[in-house]
């Protein structure tokens, strides 16, 4: 079956703005930060998809196989997805900080409790 | 309570294969998949199914704070002091051919070092960060019963 | 077409997590929406990415979301009463002009496109007779662009030590601070 050659980039749109879409629209703060993975996901998806090469194998050297996958989005991706999940555990940790100070984690209760304050 | 022993047994069978594994992954990134960050996490799994099974206290003794905050530390030393290396043995910062006899053995050496200080950063990293969060609720950091 | 079917599952799962309220079933889904990537990258050829995204999607993001909701103690999320006309015709707008961008994209897996052929051959050429290691991904991250890597570990340990100082006293002694504190400035 002949499938045009852009369908995976604009499935990997559709991801990308479903976690776009928990961010900016939904209130409770760890949704938020989920959403957030769900985004980060997608553009890591996106990267990798640009380094395949038809025909091409995993970039290890071996005998007998001539063209490879482009190994440096797997570099960057690497590095990035070990990074996001550090910097997801401390907006959890954030999380758990405004819990105790507002005792509530939805984005509309903590401001009316910043709007009521003298 | 059937359940719980299950888990007890299977774990106690499970948590040092899986430290071995990390191990594996760690020194044979250079010939397949992995390396210091796949390593890493794997090696801190091991560390957190033993904390959700018989609780962070019972964990924390098997991993002080000191321990893995000094862990933490030692990785990104490492790292950097192998670049030291290579200053003072007269090549570029963190020029790996001038650690050995010969350019292709000196990096194999630099890699290796490396990845060991990146693999013992995130391990520490994950085990502190779930240790901090499973501490926080004396509900979860009581394991099971 | 297998990558093709993925996505599509992934997506489902993407918009099933944006309808749950209850936030554990939301963080179970994550943990699947990590692990069909982490197919998805094996199918991609990505090995050493489908290894990193498997250990750490699937199972620490999974575990620190279930930590937090039990320290949190929160399991659902508050029915929303704003409107939704606003975010989705942002989303809307933002997903199409990303879209026409990409219509300048060479196709997928296309060996002629150009980031194939600047940096790239060099590293797959030269990396066995320079580096020696077999797997280049490893070479690329920690001697060609080791220093990249350098500061990558540091932001590691700096979130890290960020979690530390957040969290890092224990709920009781904050508790005690805050009615000293409470204290000192009633008197």
């Amino acid at each position: 079956m002949d499938v045009p050659g852009l369908y995976n980039y604009w499935i990997v749109v559709v991801l990308m703005m479903i976690g776009f879409y928990v961010v900016i629209a939904q209130g409770n703060l760890v949704k938020k930060i989920f959403g957030l993975n769900i985004f980060q996901v997608g553009v890591f998806v996106f990267y990798i998809s640009m380094g395949k090469v038809d025909g091409g194998t995993a970039p290890i050297l071996e005998e007998g196989f001539k063209v490879y996958t482009n190994p440096i989005p797997s570099v960057l991706i690497l590095t990035a997805i070990v990074v996001g999940i550090a910097t997801m555990a401390l907006g959890l940790a954030l999380v758990v900080r405004i819990r105790e100070a507002y005792g509530t984690i939805e984005e509309d209760e903590i401001e009316k409790q910043e709007g009521e304050v003298p | 309570m059937k359940r719980k022993a299950i888990l007890r047994v299977t774990s106690k069978l499970l948590i040092p294969l899986i430290m071995l594994f990390a191990l594996y992954v760690q020194f044979h990134g250079d010939f397949g998949p992995g390396g210091g960050f796949q390593a890493g996490v794997i090696f801190a799994s091991a560390f957190i199914l033993y904390a959700l099974l018989f609780g962070v206290a019972n964990a924390r003794r098997v991993a002080p704070a000191g321990v893995v905050r000094a862990g933490l530390a030692f990785g990104v030393l490492l790292y950097a002091g192998v670049g030291v290396a290579a200053l003072l043995l007269g090549g570029n910062y963190l020029d790996y051919s001038v650690l050995a006899h010969d350019p292709v053995h000196g990096q194999e050496l630099g890699i290796s070092l490396i990845e060991f200080g990146v693999g013992t950063t995130v391990a520490s990293a994950m085990i502190t960060i779930f240790f901090i969060f499973a501490g926080q609720d004396p509900e979860i950091g009581r394991g099971e019963r | 077409m297998i990558d093709i079917a993925l996505l599509v599952f992934m997506a489902v799962t993407g918009l099933a997590m944006v309808r749950l309220r209850n936030l554990f079933a939301v963080v179970m889904l994550s943990g699947i929406f990590s692990l069909s990537a982490a197919t998805l990258y094996v199918v991609l050829d990505a090995v050493d990415v489908a290894f990193t995204e498997a250990a750490v999607g699937a199972g620490i993001a999974t575990v620190l979301g279930i930590a937090t909701i039990a320290v949190i103690r929160t399991e659902t999320e508050k029915v929303q009463k704003r409107s939704v006309v606003g975010p989705l015709l942002i989303v809307f707008v933002t997903g199409t002009a990303l879209i026409y961008g990409t219509l300048d994209m060479p196709h997928y897996g296309d060996p002629a496109a150009p980031i194939h052929h600047h940096v790239a051959p060099r590293y797959i050429e030269e990396s066995g007779r320079e580096v020696g290691v077999p797997n280049i991904v490893t070479s690329v991250l920690a001697s060609y662009r080791g220093y990249d890597t350098l500061g990558e570990t540091t932001v590691i340990f700096t979130a890290a030590a960020g979690v530390l100082v957040l969290l890092g006293r224990g709920r009781r002694r904050r508790r005690q601070d805050r009615r000293e504190k409470r204290g000192e400035t009633a008197e």
